[in-house]
């Protein structure tokens, strides 16, 4: 194979790669921390104002990670700078 | 009408027209259609505002809007929320406006482009630490850094930086994501579940522009009453 081939695969596997398991801990880290809002809430419903605000900020937060990971892979798969870099000096 | 084609990841990748060195990309023009919509409109309501028992219908609009963001600031910030109040809900409005209008075909919302996000969170970068000075003076605020030990102060700094490449990212990827989520399924299933995903997509650009304002609130608070709080904790003990 020759390079252009390995680049262009080796960043759409990187970049599968990186949104599957980039996806997983903030999945689990958004599923503990709403159920603790949950558990919170049934427990002292008048705080629930406060503990929503609270946990849609806190769940943006890990929700940011995984969008690290999505706009890393995006960069991968539309913005690759090796890609450009190797298609600039095959096609002349 | 698609604006932005699926394998460019920002606005800023359209460009108008260069004139000299003077490059006029997308993000710029609908950056300025969104500020001058909003300048406009505020003037206009504010032109001839009245103190009688009726209100016009858009006096009633945005006291509802300022009301409610000043409350949000006087629970997070307890004291002096007044003085946080332009900048915050300046951010706020700008960024919930920007991303309420991608329902208008043909536009884009200039917070899907990283270089918007990153004039955003450059603007908290610097009024963090010019709140905390006007606050503290500027001893006390570089004392901050330097708590508990003053091993902990590269960690300061690198707190600083990441969290404004987190405030900047955050909302460029919620953005740009979405819009590219829904380009992809209208070209797997055209007609009625982009429509759903759209709606959706108001949702997220509502809770962005809150938590873009709510963790700028919180910077802010963080910069101007950790010193307080700590010595509360300490006579506690």
């Amino acid at each position: 194979m020759d390079s252009v081939s390995i680049i262009g695969m080796a960043s759409i596997i990187a970049a599968g790669i990186c949104m599957g398991i980039g996806a997983i801990g903030p999945g689990v880290g958004q599923g503990r921390a709403v159920q603790g809002a949950l558990s919170a809430i049934a427990q002292q419903p008048d705080e629930r104002n406060s503990l929503t605000r609270t946990l849609f900020v806190g769940l943006a937060m890990i929700e940011s990670i995984a969008i690290y990971c999505f706009v890393i892979s995006m960069i991968l798969i539309f913005a690759n700078p090796f890609w450009a870099y190797v298609v600039k000096k095959v096609g002349g | 009408m698609e604006v932005v084609a699926i394998n460019q990841i920002s606005p800023d990748q359209v460009i108008l027209f260069t004139w000299g060195f003077v490059t006029i990309s997308a993000t710029l023009i609908y950056t300025w259609i969104v500020m001058g919509l909003l300048v406009v409109g505020s003037i206009a309501i504010t032109r001839n505002l009245s103190t009688d028992r009726t209100l016009s219908r858009w006096q009633n609009l945005l006291e509802v809007i300022v009301g409610g963001i000043r409350s949000e600031i006087r629970e997070v910030v307890k004291e002096g929320g007044d003085t946080y109040f332009p900048l915050i809900g300046t951010l706020f409005l700008f960024i919930l406006f920007s991303n309420l209008f991608t329902f208008i075909p043909g536009y884009v919302a200039p917070t899907s482009s990283l270089t918007t996000t990153s004039a955003l969170a450059i603007v908290v970068f610097f009024a963090v630490p010019i709140f905390g000075i006007a606050k503290q003076g500027v001893i006390e605020y570089l004392k901050e850094y330097f708590r508990p030990t003053f091993i902990f102060f590269p960690f300061h700094v690198m707190g600083e930086l990441s969290r404004t490449l987190a405030l900047a990212v955050r909302l460029f990827g919620n953005l740009m994501g979405h819009e590219k989520v829904i380009a992809i399924l209208l070209a797997v299933t055209p007609l009625f579940f982009p429509v759903v995903m759209q709606a959706l997509g108001l949702l997220i650009g509502v809770i962005q522009a809150y938590i873009f304002a709510v963790l700028t609130m919180v910077y802010i608070a963080s910069a101007t009453q950790m010193h307080e709080e700590t010595e509360h904790k300490q006579k506690e003990h």
